[in-house]
């Protein structure tokens, strides 16, 4: 039997002491013990980008990542960056392109696309797609979360969409 | 799946690494990044009793260029080297091969020493190891050795580390002015592993290749040389009759096997695309 350990680390700028087990991924750390349902499990094994979080800044992979090793990280889910009106912007270009259906990947991919817009405020409709192919829809269909993202860029260009 | 039981320590010292693993000994595993490790814990293809967290040692960090050598620590992540100006310019074939291994987010974990300790046939980074001819510096206790990359692969995620050792550091000859290189790859989609890549490496004398490496991910059980093709090209002006040669001579170089994501016969096919687009690519870029 091997013990349970405990982990201290900050989600959605709220710090947290649990006790975990060493084997606990962080996505399920998130969901399981803080009911942070937002990022999703799929594949766990890193192929369908569905738990995608952001740790000390950068995404990662909620599967691929033990909860034990974010002691002393600094994590956003979906439900922080939603709170916080980081991705309003993308949201409501989700929303007015229909680029969700059942929504399982959505959140995932938002922070994809938030970090996309970070680092590139202006991408091509090829770039698109490249920076989300870590992430799988299989209901909607790629061609309107991809007008979505362009939209989204637009509007925090200033532009008119 | 879930993994099974596994305990955890992470040392804050190369020492204290070495303890536990001569404590453990093969029931322990080293985590990097983990993007290689996890999913073979979560699928239950390896269920170690202990995961010893390398990612506290400082020691195995950063990127250096001094006395013609590029050296990047063991721990560094796809997402540092793709950002780094030093790797840029002094191994510019890292840097793009960097954009083929999976995506952002497992790039922002993934390490090079990860890689090349898992020694994953498809993978990118040994390949380009193989054809920068780098050399690979090993850690244990008490002791340090340096290895040349084609002595470092030894089969299908089998590499020359011994239990006890560890990969400290990854030692890249700065390209010289008169070098260039390419990488390139196939695969299924975006992201996923190589059904065949090149990372090609060779001097150009105006239009003469000499000193000509490429190196293949994919088509064997671990990144191999291709030896037939490279005397082909070398010391000859570049052009499609040599190229024809050269395509034709990866007959003789590789012999990959069948699997899910290809036949043996479409992989040698895509080989020979590649060494025609990378080597051509390299011809056309003016002396970077």
């Amino acid at each position: 039997m091997i013990a349970d350990r405990e982990v201290t680390l900050t989600v959605n700028s709220e710090r947290v002491t649990q006790r975990i087990e060493p084997r606990q991924n962080l996505v399920d750390f998130l969901r399981e013990k803080l009911g942070l349902t937002g990022s999703h499990v799929g594949c766990e094994h890193g192929i369908c980008g569905a738990c995608t979080i952001r740790l000390n800044g950068m995404l990662v992979r909620g599967c691929l990542t033990l909860a034990i090793q974010a002691e002393g990280a600094e994590i956003q889910t979906i439900e922080g960056i939603s709170d916080s009106g980081e991705i309003a912007v993308l949201q409501a270009a989700f929303l007015k392109y229909n680029a969700l259906q059942c929504g399982f990947c959505t959140p995932a991919m938002l922070l994809t696309a938030a970090e996309l817009l970070e680092e590139n405020p202006s991408p091509s409709r090829e770039e698109i797609r490249q920076y989300l192919s870590g992430n799988y829809c299989r209901c909607t269909g790629y061609q309107s979360i991809v007008d979505a993202v362009e939209d989204a860029a637009r509007t925090m260009a200033g532009g008119s969409s | 799946m879930k993994p099974a039981p596994f305990d955890y320590a992470k040392p804050n010292s190369v020492e204290g690494v070495f303890d536990l693993l001569d404590r453990y000994r093969d029931e322990a595993r080293l985590l990097a990044g983990g993007q290689s490790l996890i999913p073979s814990l979560n699928m239950r293809l390896s269920a170690p009793a202990i995961l010893i967290d390398i990612t506290g040692l400082d020691a195995l960090r950063g990127i250096v260029v001094g006395d013609g050598v590029l050296r990047i620590g063991a721990l560094t992540t796809y997402s540092q080297l793709k950002a780094s100006a030093e790797v840029a310019r002094a191994a510019p074939m890292l840097s793009q091969a960097i954009s083929w291994i999976a995506h952002p987010a497992i790039r922002n974990r993934g390490t090079i020493g990860g890689s090349l300790a898992h020694a994953d046939p498809a993978a990118e980074m040994p390949a380009c190891m193989l054809a920068l001819d780098a050399r690979l510096e090993i850690a244990a206790k008490g002791s340090r050795r340096r290895i040349a990359a084609a002595d470092f692969f030894r089969g299908l995620f089998e590499t020359d580390l011994k239990p006890g050792e560890i990969l400290t550091a990854i030692e890249v000859p700065v390209i010289r002015a008169d070098y260039r290189s390419g990488f390139s790859e196939f695969a299924r989609r975006s992201g996923d592993f190589a059904m065949s890549g090149l990372a090609a490496h060779a001097r150009f004398d105006g239009e003469v290749l000499s000193d000509v490496r490429l190196a293949y991910c994919g088509v064997d059980t671990r990144p191999v040389r291709a030896r037939v093709a490279e005397r082909a090209l070398e010391g000859r002006p570049f052009g499609n009759a040599v190229l024809a040669e050269a395509k034709a001579a990866l007959a003789r170089d590789l012999d990959p096997p069948d699997d899910l994501q290809a036949s043996g016969q479409m992989k040698l096919h895509l080989s020979q695309v590649l060494v025609g687009r990378v080597l051509t690519a390299m011809a056309k870029a003016d002396g970077a």
